[in-house]
């Protein structure tokens, strides 16, 4: 605080000027980081593996050597960061830059083969393309992808690069028509092709028909990541660094001095501990440190480990705590009869009528505070709860059981409840005493 | 589709016309001088000749196969009518990869001369078309410009494996007709065409054969067979080709001796040829011809008077063919001149005189009819009289001469029925063009069908670009003068003309029509050409020994033999050759796990056999293939074994339709075809008619065809199959073993051919572990080449990489067999690892192997209170079952149970324990 302090009463007006300009070029470098639009340098911590695909993907592009590759990993592990960072590679060599054409292929977008397939012809500007429309039905484009890729050999035609992103979706695709045809293209004399799927599941070849499975080559590059706290430590450092290249030698070394010593504080090593035992993968840790960037203004021009700290406690946050403090007092009340149903039937489910008689006869043995509700305000009340799905109907078939006795569930855990009780305004004592008791 | 139904079927009647002679009495078969054909509720006929060229009814449709006609005979009841002929063939009949052969770019009306011996040279006269003009063009000099759309060019021979320079002698010996000077003023060329039958005198209807033999006949063919096509006419001789006579039991002898001895058809043929040739058989003929002669005159006159003015164009080329060929004087051809002649014009009147059908039917296709009709209406008012010549404003410059010609003669015609019809109708404005819409049935059928033969894909291409230019700019076209619209509508109605051959610029043709302000969809490109882009620099060569053996060890190098399949080899070898030398037809079914090498052996068996039938050892025959998993729904398979056929495209129904027909037809020249069928299981539907009627065609008489079938499971055909299929496929099965660990290290010795880059012991060591594994021989090929790629990285340099050695061999093995699983784990973070633990003993509390999340989650809490770590809350717990969940380490249910989502663990406990004990120490 007082650096700021000291920094601000010696800066004259222009210089002022420039520190919003500093600071938005920080936020600009950092998001871009963080949100995943920049490419890093070089992937930490996948050296070698950089190194198999590089390699793999070089012999196809230079020798017309057909191959099939999967990437696996778990989520956030860099997989399209590693197959993006080789290929922008790839394409700086001089020879390979005009002799591949990528195919971008996504799971979770080309759902069918006919889609996947209408997208690989567009992409690779087949001549049945006409502006961005590809003609023909499924059978033609198929026949017609298949007919090109054949009158491709190896030392001419150039190789194709399918990269076939979530490419255990495409394994649920009918026949796996798409999947065969590509690694059967790959390990036969054909226009020399590179099969690429990225996926995080690690029984993807389980998926495959034992046909397609023959037919592809076994490779697998995996991404897991064996990343100690240390390193993990010095990444966060050097993705909230600022780079060698920042106009303003002051602000950076300012900023970077800011940083180091975050990263040395205490509190702020507790976080990012209690982050790296949750999860390793950069993504998490982009979220977090880009809650705690959104932190930093003109006027604040430094991560403070408050920040980091707020930031932790916004990611960590349990999503049904929020739910629970924006209840009324009677559906609070219903959600306390449910747990004692549930600590006394063991988590059998339960439905509204039994919800009602613990409610009435907490009624009338303790409550002091709470007058009586009608029925249809506490039936309105339950199916609120069952709207906001901290109950949840175990019948199937909802039209033939009246309402009332419909069998719920409760979806929220003990020590939910108790902590939302703890931090409810103006909980009535007398509802506290019940959710404390015993046996309702 | 619709184009094919548009077609109406004519029935045709065929008669024989002149004297009957002996030329065979032993079988009692007798020559013929000539057949009359007339189509049915037509008065015209046309008389067909020895010596002239045919159009002979085949598969295709638009592209009638072509022959030389050198002899009618028939038995004594009349009841068969055979023809000899001498065949040609059309570039697309020749075989896909022989085409290349040419060296340039063939006319689209070449034809070549057929030297092979494995086409049946006798054929049903009944099948015959039409006739058609043949011109013999010197090797040397170039195809001749203006030549009439339905002439035909023959400058060289096919003889099945080469295209020689055709000896001109081939085309002269026996046809060369020499029409002499004095039968041109009977057509005068440029005679107004009202003027010409005045001139001639009273017309005489007459038929020409007087022979109460033949009358009788017609009268018992309009009878019985009136109804019948002439398809299913040909189908019904067929069957009774035993029975009816001995001179089609001699045809079965000969066929079955033609399987011993391939070259006995050319000796027969050569015989017969002798036999026709003989002059006391000439003798008999000789008084019958004056008395022909006449009455063919007649009837030309007949028909000439129906003609239009367009007439004269199509006979000056009739009358221009005869001096070339006045230079040959064999007997024969003396005593026929006159014959060739009446009948050379009387077939290129005959599209005019018998109408639409005939036109179509003849020599070009269907869609011409169409079109024609479809645009003589918008083009009757702007016709002028430019149009013969080339109008500036045209926008195809491109137009080859006999386009033009035959735009010219639609034009003439069109015309001249406008000024019979109406002369008020010439104020037709051109908003008459924007009115015009095309039926239904022509963009349909325009839509369905797909050409992809190259010639016509090269010349599709040149007319898109001509054409696109109208298409760009519909609102342009508006503002034009009317000049310039008559103009169009004739540069569009020439490529409508066109379309008889390249059908493939209509929908871009019409579009601006349908929707002249709109902006204009871009037509389907119909003549694409399915290709990569080449690379701009060439693919590096293999460098060092390492990446030589990579490069031999790729699955897709093909080997120059296929060791460890001898046996397997041998048999299917033994059955495609008998089946191929017999004619006949079979099943086989092959069955193997994926990589046993089933469909590389049945490639090396056509290898071989291509090979052989281009020694000439057996009879040429035809390998045709598809795959299951390269078609998206299995009634794809009629469509695509078309395509491969005969280059056609049309939809699955009709293929099926099609292919029916081809396969139980008697057709001739007929060849062997091979089918192989990979992955035969997924062409299974609940009707099972797709395999079905693959397995039945080959039990079919006349289909010829030899069906190789592939899949995985060896008991498929009782899995699957309903008795009437598995019935049909026999029991001609083979399986193939998995490789055994041997035969794998042949297999990689035979590939590297003493490339010398392994180690013996890692090369067995390899075989052995894949044997044990699977026998794949894919999988070994892969190790390999990933040992290579280990050993190269293992050392500093790549060039001085040595061998590879037993620890490459090892890591690789090690990277593509080990289960990730356990690296998963330890590599996992420590709340998830925590969760994997809480699972277990959850799972051993519970005794059972699934829970709940939320009972998991109970564990969870109490272990990371036993670790000493910050509890986490329900969110987070959520968040870290998901991630195991996406890694396959947990089974999940959906995720919108939320907590009461059960959880399973899709590892063993021992594995989970394992990696986590070695975690911790």
């Amino acid at each position: 605080m007082s650096k700021r302090k000291v920094k601000e009463t010696h800066m004259p007006v222009g210089e002022c000027i420039s520190q919003y300009g500093y600071i938005f070029q920080v936020q600009m470098i950092l998001r871009e980081r963080f949100c995943h639009q920049r490419l890093p340098e070089k992937p930490v911590g996948m050296e070698s593996q950089h190194k198999h695909l590089l390699e793999l993907l070089r012999r196809t592009a230079v020798h017309g050597e057909s191959n099939s590759v999967l990437i696996v990993g778990p989520r956030g592990s860099g997989k399209t960061m590693l197959l993006n960072c080789v290929l922008r590679e790839l394409l700086e060599v001089k020879d390979v830059n005009k002799n591949v054409l990528p195919v971008h292929l996504n799971g979770l977008l080309q759902t069918d083969d006919r889609i996947a397939l209408k997208e690989i012809t567009r992409q690779l500007n087949l001549e049945n393309v006409v502006g961005d429309k590809v003609f023909g039905s499924f059978a033609e484009n198929l026949a017609f992808l298949l007919e090109a890729l054949k009158k491709g050999d190896r030392s001419s035609s150039r190789p194709v690069l399918f990269i076939l992103d979530e490419f255990d979706l495409f394994a649920h695709h009918k026949n796996q028509t798409l999947l065969y045809n590509l690694l059967d293209v790959s390990q036969s004399a054909q226009a020399p092709v590179a099969v690429i799927g990225l996926t995080c599941r690690l029984d993807v070849l389980e998926l495959l028909e034992k046909r397609v499975k023959s037919r592809f080559s076994h490779r697998q590059i995996h991404l897991l990541s064996s990343l100690s706290f240390i390193q993990y430590l010095d990444n966060v450092r050097s993705q909230l660094s600022l780079p060698q290249d920042f106009p303003d030698t002051n602000f950076y070394d300012e900023w970077n001095d800011g940083i180091k010593t975050l990263c040395e504080d205490q509190s702020v090593v507790d976080v990012l501990q209690r982050h790296y035992n949750s999860s390793k993968d950069f993504r998490s840790l982009h979220l977090l440190l880009m809650l705690a960037l959104s932190r930093v203004s003109a006027s604040k021009p430094a991560i403070k480990p408050t920040d980091l700290l707020e930031a932790s406690r916004v990611c960590m946050v349990d999503s049904k705590a929020n739910i629970l403090h924006g209840l009324s007092i009677l559906e609070l009340c219903l959600i306390i009869a449910m747990k004692h149903l549930n600590d006394i039937y063991e988590g059998e489910p339960f439905n509204f009528q039994m919800v009602h008689n613990e409610f009435k006869k907490f009624l009338q043995r303790k409550s002091h505070s709470i007058h009586n509700f009608d029925k249809p305000v506490v039936i309105k009340a339950f199916e609120h709860l069952q709207q906001l799905e901290l109950i949840k109907s175990m019948d199937s078939s909802t039209a033939k059981i009246q309402k009332e006795y419909q069998l719920m569930k409760l979806l929220l855990d003990h020590s939910q409840i108790m902590e939302a009780l703890q931090k409810y305004p103006q909980c009535p004592t007398d509802v506290k005493q019940w959710a404390m008791s015993a046996f309702g | 589709m619709v184009r094919y139904f548009t077609r109406l079927r004519m029935r045709r009647i065929y008669k024989w016309g002149g004297r009957p002679y002996i030329f065979d009495r032993k079988l009692k078969s007798y020559g013929f001088e000539y057949l009359n054909m007339s189509v049915e509720g037509q008065e015209a006929v046309t008389t067909v000749t020895p010596g002239q060229y045919i159009l002979i009814e085949g598969n295709d449709d638009e592209y009638p196969f072509v022959a030389k006609l050198l002899k009618f005979f028939g038995d004594e009841s009349h009841k068969q009518k055979k023809a000899l002929v001498q065949w040609f063939l059309r570039l697309s009949e020749v075989p896909q990869n022989k085409k290349l052969l040419l060296g340039r770019s063939p006319h689209p009306q070449e034809i070549f001369y057929y030297l092979g011996r494995a086409c049946d040279n006798e054929i049903n006269a009944e099948s015959i078309l039409g006739t058609v003009d043949v011109q013999h063009v010197p090797e040397d000099t170039p195809f001749p410009e203006p030549g009439t759309k339905d002439t035909l060019y023959v400058k060289l021979s096919w003889d099945t494996k080469a295209f020689n320079v055709l000896d001109p002698v081939l085309m002269q010996d026996t046809p060369a007709s020499t029409p002499p000077k004095p039968a041109l003023p009977l057509f005068p060329p440029c005679a107004s065409p009202t003027a010409t039958p005045v001139s001639r005198g009273p017309v005489r209807r007459a038929l020409p054969t007087p022979d109460p033999t033949v009358m009788r006949r017609a009268g018992s063919v309009s009878d019985t067979r009136a109804t019948m096509s002439a398809g299913k006419r040909s189908t019904l001789e067929a069957e009774s080709i035993h029975s009816a006579s001995k001179l089609s039991a001699s045809k079965i002898l000969s066929a079955k001796r033609r399987g011993s001895a391939a070259d006995t058809p050319g000796v027969r043929k050569k015989l017969q040829l002798s036999i026709g040739a003989s002059p006391g058989k000439k003798m008999t003929r000789a008084d019958v011809l004056c008395e022909l002669l006449d009455e063919e005159m007649e009837s030309e006159k007949v028909i000439s008077l129906k003609l239009s003015s367009s007439v004269s164009h199509s006979l000056q080329h009739g009358c221009s063919l005869s001096p070339m060929r006045s230079g040959c004087k064999t007997p024969n051809g003396q005593r026929r001149f006159p014959w060739k002649l009446s009948s050379i014009s009387l077939d290129r009147l005959s599209p005019t005189a018998l109408g639409e059908q005939d036109l179509s039917r003849a020599t070009t296709p269907s869609r011409r009819k169409e079109s024609a009709m479809a645009i003589r209406k918008p083009a009757l008012g702007v016709l002028a009289e430019e149009d013969s010549e080339d109008s500036p404003m045209q926008p195809i410059a491109l137009t080859p001469r006999s386009k033009r010609k035959s735009a010219q003669l639609v034009s003439l015609r069109i015309r001249k029925q406008l000024n019979l019809l109406d002369n008020t109708q010439e104020l037709i404005s051109d908003g008459d063009d924007d009115c015009f819409v095309p039926s239904k049935k022509d963009l349909q059928s325009s839509s369905d069908e797909e050409k992809t033969d190259s010639e016509e894909e090269t010349r599709g291409r040149n007319c898109k670009t001509s054409v696109r230019t109208p298409c760009k700019t519909p609102s342009k076209k508006k503002d034009l003068q009317s000049s310039t619209d008559e103009g169009k509508t004739e540069s569009e109605e020439e490529t409508v003309v066109r379309k008889t051959r390249g059908r493939n610029c209509k929908t871009s043709v019409r579009t601006p029509h349908k929707k002249p302000s709109k902006k204009v969809t871009p037509s389907t490109p119909r003549h694409a050409t399915p290709s990569i882009p080449s690379r701009t620099v060439p693919a590096r060569q293999p460098g060092n020994i390492l990446e030589e053996a990579r490069a031999r060890l790729h699955v897709s190098s093909v080997p120059e033999s296929l060791p460890c399949r001898e046996q397997e080899f041998q048999d299917i070898y033994n059955f495609v050759e008998s089946k191929v030398m017999d004619g006949t037809g079979g099943c086989m079914y092959i069955s193997g796990v994926p990589g046993t090498g089933k469909t590389a052996t049945i490639h090396e068996v056509i290898r071989c056999l291509q090979h052989a039938s281009d020694m000439d050892e057996i009879p040429t025959f035809r390998f045709i293939e598809i795959n299951g998993m390269k078609m998206t729904d299995p009634h794809q398979a009629y469509v695509q074994i078309l395509q491969k056929l005969t280059d056609q495209k049309v939809t699955a129904d009709h293929a099926a339709a099609l292919l029916e027909k081809r396969f139980s037809n008697p057709a001739p020249k007929k060849e062997t075809t091979v089918l192989l069928v990979d992955e035969l299981d997924l062409l299974w539907t609940r009707k099972q008619n797709v395999m079905y009627n693959l397995f039945d065609w080959p039990t079919r008489r006349h289909a010829r065809l030899v069906v190789l079938t592939i899949a995985n499971t060896m008991d498929l055909p009782e899995r699957i199959m309903i008795n009437r299929v598995a019935s049909r496929l026999g029991l001609t099965r083979m399986s193939f073993q998995p490789y055994s660990f041997k035969q794998l290290q042949q297999i990689i010795t035979s590939r590297l051919n003493k490339v010398k880059a392994f180690e013996e012991d890692a090369l067995q060591l390899v075989s052995r572990k894949v044997a044990a594994l699977s026998g794949d021989a894919r999988r070994c090929l892969d190790i390999c080449r990933r040992a290579t790629e280990i050993c190269e990285h293992s050392t500093s340099h790549p060039s001085s990489a040595g061998l590879v050695r037993m620890n490459h061999v090892m890591e690789a093995l090690d990277e593509m067999f080990s289960s990730s699983y356990i690296t998963a784990i330890r590599c996992a973070s420590l709340q998830e690892q925590l969760f994997l633990r809480a699972v277990i003993a959850e799972f051993r509390r519970l005794g059972l192997e699934e829970a709940t999340f939320q009972q998991v989650f109970v564990q969870h809490r109490a272990l990371s209170r036993v670790e000493g770590l910050q509890p986490i809350s329900v969110s987070e717990g959520l968040a870290v079952c998901q991630r195991l969940g996406a890694c396959r380490l947990l089974l999940l249910e959906a995720s919108r149970l939320d907590m009461l989502q059960r959880v399973r663990l899709n590892v063993s406990q021992d594995d989970v324990l394992y990696a986590l004990k070695a975690v911790r120490d």
